[in-house]
């Protein structure tokens, strides 16, 4: 184990903000293509089920 | 193949001819273009000296792309370019015509223009005919690479702007060994190598461009 | 061994087994990442040279990748879509370019506050730095004129094609921003001669690298079911689908 708290953890040697501000962009991009893209599968099932049912009236 | 060549070269330049408006926009463009960064960055003639190729070449790609989307847009509209397709010659003359019909209206007044550029600069008599020497390799490219462009952007709305998204960093190439052939002459390197490379690129280019742009018009008119 | 491609190339059949693969794909991705990460942050040692800060490669390096290799994947596509008209090529193409430009844009994020600490500077003009800024201009050009294009075919051809033009650029743009980077040497520093790293180092950064992998399939498969329901939509089996 390399720490020795969860202080060290955070602090990264005095590289936090680059460290974990690098891997919080990675998270947030992710988090958004996921929403975005679970979003757009719902969306495009229920523009195609009303399309369906108007063109079966 | 070389008289169908031809004949779409000179339609465009006489269109050109008759409609000198349109074309002299992009002329006066590149010239404004151009003057308006001694005015942004100060009057010193080194810091001018040092930014000058780049400026100038920069403010070629974005003359090109203003000129650019008209490239095949009058003839589709009215129907002439439908009929260049419908004939038994190959597409790939259209478009390599039309990009050197490009060249000769958009790139060689630029040509004559940029000496007068390169003394706003404060480049020296040498500097400013390496210039010119890399603008004369340099701008056939990006005229090839541009009719890819105005081929796919054909008819759309936002053409334009779109153009310049696509087209830009393909440009990439062209800038760096056009402007660095310059820079290289100024700081004494030595500017062969540079242009050997942006000959490279203008050869590869000529073989790859027109075939891509008639795919691309033929997937733009279907 | 005679597996029926054709048959897996019918958006039907294609559509029922991206159902099938994608959970397992992202599932994958999630597991190795956690594995990656905590290689990455538990068992490496500090590097001797970058102190801690080394410790974002673990998602740079494996963005960085994943942005190159995608822009391959997708010329292929372009490439057999163009070639044999294959519908489901230009879906692959349309549903990986969203996921390259994010790791395109991640690789530039991470690369600025990697190198921030390393060399003083948010933004070098780096050769590798460059190439993926311009990399990532391609992806948004490639995004912007499928954007633009209303027309389902013309859009797929015209994209495949700008994708391929610049597959051929990209070694040629790379190639000129090397040689523009030793010519200016006053603002460059040497990137090119990586420290030598623990073998634990890399490990790690060779299970992220599969993490992103298994992302990006899993993102991908997602994304096309959509397109697939989407352009088949007046077939009888996305009807039936429908009505579920």
């Amino acid at each position: 184990m390399e720490w020795a708290s969860w202080n060290e953890f955070w602090s990264m040697g005095g590289y936090g903000l680059y460290v974990w501000g690098s891997y919080a962009a990675v998270v947030v991009g992710i988090l958004i293509e996921v929403i975005l893209l679970k979003r757009g599968q719902s969306d495009t099932v229920r523009r195609l089920r009303r399309l369906q049912s108007w063109e079966s009236q | 193949m070389l008289r169908f060549l031809f004949i779409i070269i000179r339609r465009d330049m006489l269109l050109a001819a008759r409609r000198r408006g349109d074309w002299l926009t992009s002329q006066f463009f590149f010239v404004m273009v151009v003057s308006m960064f001694p005015l942004g960055i100060g009057p010193e003639p080194e810091v001018l000296r040092m930014v000058g190729p780049g400026v100038v070449w920069v403010a070629a790609l974005l003359a090109s792309l203003l000129s650019l989307p008209r490239l095949f847009a009058e003839d589709y509209r009215d129907g002439s370019l439908e009929q260049m397709l419908l004939s038994p010659e190959p597409t790939v003359l259209v478009t390599l015509g039309k990009a050197l019909a490009h060249w000769c209206i958009y790139g060689i007044p630029l040509l004559l223009i940029t000496p007068l550029l390169g003394i706003q600069f404060a480049l020296s008599a040498e500097a400013i005919w390496v210039l010119v020497l890399s603008l004369m390799i340099g701008t056939p490219v990006l005229s090839l690479l541009g009719s890819v462009g105005a081929a796919l952007t054909l008819g759309l709305r936002g053409g334009g702007v779109l153009l310049t998204l696509l087209i830009l960093p393909l440009y990439v190439p062209a800038l760096i060994f056009g402007a660095g052939a310059v820079d290289g002459a100024l700081s004494g390197v030595g500017y062969e190598a540079h242009l050997s490379l942006l000959g490279a690129f203008l050869v590869l280019t000529l073989m790859v461009a027109p075939w891509v742009a008639a795919s691309a018009l033929r997937v733009s008119i279907e | 061994m005679s597996i029926a491609w054709y048959k897996y190339a019918a958006p039907v059949t294609f559509y029922h087994l991206a159902g099938r693969l994608a959970p397992w794909f992202a599932w994958g991705a999630a597991l190795l990442t956690v594995i990656g990460l905590y290689i990455g942050f538990f068992v490496a040692p500090t590097d001797f040279q970058q102190g801690e800060a080394y410790r974002v490669i673990f998602i740079h390096v494996p963005a960085a990748w994943m942005s190159m290799f995608i822009y391959l994947v997708m010329a292929f596509w372009s490439a057999i879509g163009l070639a044999w008209n294959t519908r489901l090529s230009f879906m692959m193409a349309r549903a990986l370019a969203p996921t390259g430009a994010l790791f395109a844009f991640l690789s530039l994020w991470t690369g600025a506050f990697w190198g921030k600490p390393m060399w003083g500077a948010w933004w070098v003009w780096d050769a590798r730095l460059t190439s993926a800024l311009i990399l990532f201009f391609l992806y948004v050009g490639i995004m912007a004129l499928w954007a633009a294009i209303d027309d389902r075919r013309r859009g797929d051809k015209a994209g495949a094609l700008l994708t391929l033009v610049g597959a051929i650029n990209i070694p040629i743009i790379y190639f000129s921003v090397k040689w523009w980077n030793t010519l200016h040497q006053g603002a460059s520093i040497s990137l090119t001669k990586a420290p030598t790293m623990a073998t634990v180092m890399l490990v790690g950064m060779l299970v992220m690298a599969f993490a992103a992998w298994f992302y990006t399939i899993a993102v991908a498969l997602v994304r096309v079911r959509s397109i697939i329901l989407e352009r088949e939509r007046q077939t009888e089996w996305v009807k039936e689908i429908l009505e579920r």
